[in-house]
């Protein structure tokens, strides 16, 4: 069964690696991406199962990511969980009025990332 | 006595033996990185007369001393038969030109003498001992310190 | 990495410490470029861009640290970000005192990673410094922008509306405040007008605030708390707004938006699957307004060029660069020797052959030059840290400093610039310190209060050009010549101004009325000067009393591969650099004329210029006489003379080989290099030709 391919984008490269590098040893696709500009480019034409988006990047924020993922028919229902930094209301708000999925708190461990992602991911 | 000792301790076991003039040297092997044939050297400037120029090694450019011209030992010929030992001394390439080079030889310990007096070219504060092996007499020096002095002018 | 850090819960299963090494050197770069955007920001007129790129480093610091359990770092940026979050919504003016107090936690944050990534100490109590900042960070809130800017644009509230969720209209009692201006309830108030179906307004306060400065309004309308929260959110902070529905109890002024777990940490915004609950907001306008059913390029966008963008530069560790150079620079040596090797073939029998070699050479030269150019790196890299040290030597020393730099982007090989950097942070630690004034005597002397240093790198034919230029006092030739009688120095009143100058260099000289640490007591003056002859370049200084200083350096451009000029005396081949060949002209004995006796001078131009012989100045063994000959005008150090040689061999690239390695200094030879045939040949030092003709 081909595994469910992600994108993960954050402008730091060690978080980067950090996320890629767990979910690939658990068998996930992982498409990487410094900000939401260039996830916006690296995506093309491909299908995502999920995206997980820091907030704060140059070029392209999070939030706009988002609205702009939502904007496109086949990203209309993909699972996007922000990654933020605190769980304030505010950034939720922003995050939900954004078509954000969910979010989840930064720091977190891989074992945790792991688990979030097979609540959120449906196979 | 104790100079003996400490001598001891710092003498390698095997020696690469030449000729300069009528003695014969003999060199911790492991300073020895090759021999070659004499090719004439770049000449260098007001350098002493015993620093025949540089030569181009492999792309390194490499220093030649002729030893039988500093010490004054002989003439100094330049010939097919001439040699050039190389020597790597960990902090420089150094060539020097010899009259002959003879061979490898392990000495033993109790093949080595002390000889404060010896009189011979090379100062004696670079001779390590002397060594004997059939009727042959090998002054044993300290090449790498000898190549560092002033004298030398290499540095 | 000596850090063996790893996560607390998951330490078995991932190793973090692999990606330590990423974040010590991204860490790093965020330090600088914060550091970069704090000293560029003008506190009167700070712009958003900056104040949001300056935040997004703090930012991103404490994401890694706070992962990779680094908790001091991690502390200290938390409480830093706090600060700049609020500056760039503008909650809070930027003063000076912030920015020094952030440039200091800039410096401590890198000593911090520092002592992590070697596995040492930190050696540092960061309590008064987090506590100093959280004070600044709650400061009292200044209001110079009346919008808070936040990353949610208008745009989205539209579609929020679009589609209600609340099947009627509910009445709702809404507060607003404590405010500091009115006038954003204003704001909320137009809210209701600008949005179509977003229900009715209106004070029930008389439109006066109350006695905690609250507004209080009367609401219709059919969207829910939490859309109204958004909204409100454009103009008002969340807290300090509470909506309660009339007829029903007290309702929580914050709806809570999200599928509650007991975990903070994670959460949904409705449960899963979530296409329809998302769908209801699913942005109608914004679909409109991108109007795609692709997604943008980034093509259509007007992308800034980011520099630093990770997709388009590879690191490399310098070894292999430096081993690439190395390579390709015996490439060429191999090169030459095939094409010397080839001059001996029958051009027309060996045609092929020819042909390949012309091709090879010239695409040795592109390898090369390419090559030569991957180590070539702009000199940013060195002025970068003057903004900053300037800063600090302003507050210590009392002076008002200003930087000015010209042509930072003039590249100059890697390691030239490391070992450029010390020499040159000296002469601008010299010119603030001894060269500009204290404002008072600059305005007594009718100049600004400013003293500006000047930083000014430019290409000159073969060499790079850093001139280190102050408006200061300038240097003293009566005070300099006195001070060098005084240390025993052998100097006459005949010397020229340039010579005076140059007292400065000389080991152990110093004019500081006072020795001061800042600049290291000015004797480094003579380290500064070694350092650069070292490196095969010089340095003058020209001066105008009371007006200023200049501090020439010039350097080659790079020290492995130059051109040169082949030339022969007698038997020998010498090598003359070919950036400081000027011409070269054939001629007979009777050009040249004697001066003084020893002296010979040759007319060029109607210029005389100081003849040498290379032949004899390097005791060239002779069979024959030789008359005639060709001279070669060469230039350096702002001085002309002339070579005398025997013939001109050709023109070729040569590497550049260190005679010192093996062997030592030789006085005119700048380096040796290994001619196609094999053989040594000598690099001539041209500047220490001029030099010795001169004295």
């Amino acid at each position: 069964m081909k595994m469910a391919s992600i994108l993960a984008v954050d402008d730091s490269a060690s978080m980067r690696q950090m996320v890629s590098f767990t979910l690939r040893s658990s068998g996930y696709d992982v498409i990487e991406a410094i900000d939401g500009q260039d996830a916006l480019d690296k995506i093309g034409d491909r299908h995502v199962d999920l995206v997980l988006t820091d907030q704060n990047m140059p070029r392209m924020d999070g939030l706009t990511l988002i609205r702009e993922l939502r904007g496109v028919d086949r990203f209309k229902r993909t699972p996007i969980l922000m990654l933020t930094t605190e769980s304030s209301d505010e950034m939720k708000q922003a995050g939900r009025a954004a078509g954000a999925t969910g979010w989840m708190v930064k720091p977190f461990d891989p074992q945790r990332l792991l688990e979030i992602i097979s609540k959120v991911l449906p196979n | 006595m104790n100079a003996r000792a400490n001598a001891l301790a710092e003498r390698p076991r095997e020696y690469l033996t030449f000729r300069l003039g009528e003695e014969e040297y003999g060199i911790d092997i492991l300073k020895v990185q090759e021999i070659r044939g004499y090719e004439q050297p770049t000449r260098i400037a007001n350098a002493p007369s015993f620093i025949k120029g540089v030569v181009n090694l492999r792309g390194v450019i490499v220093p030649i001393v002729d030893m039988r011209l500093k010490f004054g030992l002989g003439s100094a010929e330049y010939n097919d038969f001439t040699v050039v030992i190389i020597l790597n001394l960990g902090a420089r390439v150094v060539g020097m030109v010899v009259d002959s080079v003879s061979d490898v030889m392990e000495l033993s310990p109790d093949q080595i003498r002390d000889t404060p007096e010896i009189d011979s070219v090379v100062d004696s504060s670079y001779i390590t001992g002397l060594g004997t092996l059939n009727d042959r007499m090998l002054i044993l020096i300290a090449i790498e310190k000898l190549m560092g002095t002033a004298e030398m002018a290499l540095a | 990495m000596s850090d063996t850090h790893t996560s607390e819960s998951s330490g078995d299963v991932f190793d973090l410490s692999q990606f330590h090494g990423v974040f010590y050197e991204e860490a790093g770069e965020n330090l600088a470029n914060m550091e970069t955007l704090l000293l560029e920001t003008d506190e009167s007129n700070a712009d958003d861009e900056s104040l949001n790129a300056i935040f997004r480093c703090a930012h991103s610091i404490k994401g890694g640290a706070a992962t990779f359990g680094f908790q001091d770092v991690a502390d200290l940026t938390h409480v830093m970000e706090t600060l700049l979050d609020r500056l760039r919504r503008r909650e809070l003016a930027i003063t000076s005192a912030m920015i020094d107090t952030l440039l200091e936690s800039g410096d401590v944050l890198k000593h911090l990673l520092a002592s992590r990534q070697s596995g040492t100490d930190p050696g540092i109590d960061c309590t008064e410094l987090v506590a100093r900042i959280g004070a600044l960070a709650h400061g009292t809130v200044a209001a110079p922008v009346a919008v808070p800017a936040t990353e949610t644009p208008v745009v989205a509230a539209a579609s929020v509306v679009a589609a209600p969720t609340a099947p009627g209209e509910r009445v709702l009692e809404i507060a607003i405040g404590p405010l500091d201006q009115p006038k954003f309830a204003e704001n909320v108030v137009e809210l209701f007008s600008e949005i179509p179906g977003l229900g009715t307004i209106e004070p029930t306060d008389d439109g006066q605030p109350d006695a905690s400065q609250t507004r209080h309004f009367r609401v219709v309308s059919t969207v829910t708390d939490s859309d109204l929260l958004d909204l409100f959110s454009f103009h008002v902070s969340r807290e300090q707004v509470s909506i309660r529905e009339l007829g029903a109890g007290p309702a929580p002024a914050l709806a809570p938006t999200a599928a509650h777990d007991a975990d903070p940490t994670f959460g949904l915004f409705d449960d899963l699957p979530t296409p329809v609950a998302i769908e209801v907001h699913a942005p109608e306008a914004l679909v409109v307004a991108a109007a795609k059913a692709e997604l943008p390029r980034s093509a259509d966008r007007s992308a800034p060029a980011s520099a630093n963008l990770e997709s388009s530069t590879i690191r490399v560790p310098t070894e292999k660069v430096d081993q690439l150079i190395n390579l390709v620079g015996e490439m060429v040596i191999t090169q030459a020797m095939l094409a010397q090797t080839g001059r001996g073939l029958d051009a027309v029998v060996h045609q092929a052959m020819a042909t390949a070699l012309t091709d090879l050479e010239r695409n040795t030269r592109l390898l090369q030059e390419a090559v030569m150019a991957i180590r070539m790196i702009p000199m940013t890299a060195v002025f970068n840290r003057f903004p900053r040290m300037l800063r600090d030597l302003s507050g210590r020393l009392g002076k008002k400093l200003e930087l000015h730099t010209i042509g930072e982007d003039t590249e100059l090989d890697k390691g030239l610039i490391e070992k450029i950097t010390d020499p040159l942070t000296h002469l601008v630690r010299n010119s603030a310190d001894h060269g500009i004034e204290m404002p008072a005597d600059r305005i007594a002397a009718g100049k600004p209060e400013h003293g500006t240093v000047t930083l000014a790198a430019a290409h000159q034919g073969g060499s790079i050009v850093i001139e280190v230029r102050d408006d200061g006092r300038g240097l003293n030739r009566g005070k300099l010549l006195a001070k060098a009688r005084e240390r025993g120095l052998s100097v006459s009143d005949s010397m020229t101004d340039t010579e005076v100058y140059g007292l400065i260099f000389a080991p152990g000289f110093s004019t500081a009325a006072e020795v001061t640490d800042v600049s290291g007591r000015g004797v480094g003056m003579d380290v500064v000067k070694r350092n650069i002859t070292s490196l095969g370049g010089s340095v003058e200084i020209d001066s105008v009393e009371g007006q200023g200083m200049r501090v020439s350096v010039r350097l080659p451009l790079t020290l492995a591969i130059m051109d040169g000029m082949s030339v022969g005396v007698a038997d020998e081949t010498y090598i003359v650099p070919l950036a400081s060949v000027v011409e070269s002209i054939h001629m007979t004995a009777s050009d040249v004329k004697s001066v003084g006796g020893t002296g010979r001078v040759v007319e060029v131009r109607n210029e005389y210029l100081p003849l040498m012989r290379l032949d004899e100045l390097f005791d060239v063994p002779r069979s024959v006489e030789h008359s005639g000959g060709i001279m070669i005008v060469v230039e350096a150090e702002g001085g002309r003379i002339a070579l005398l040689v025997d013939d001109l061999i050709g023109q070729h690239q040569v590497v550049v080989k260190n005679l010192e390695a093996n062997y030592r200094k030789v006085p005119g030879v700048s380096g040796a290099t290994i001619l196609g045939d094999g053989r040594v040949a000598l690099i001539l030092d041209v500047s220490w030709l001029v030099r010795r003709v001169r004295h």
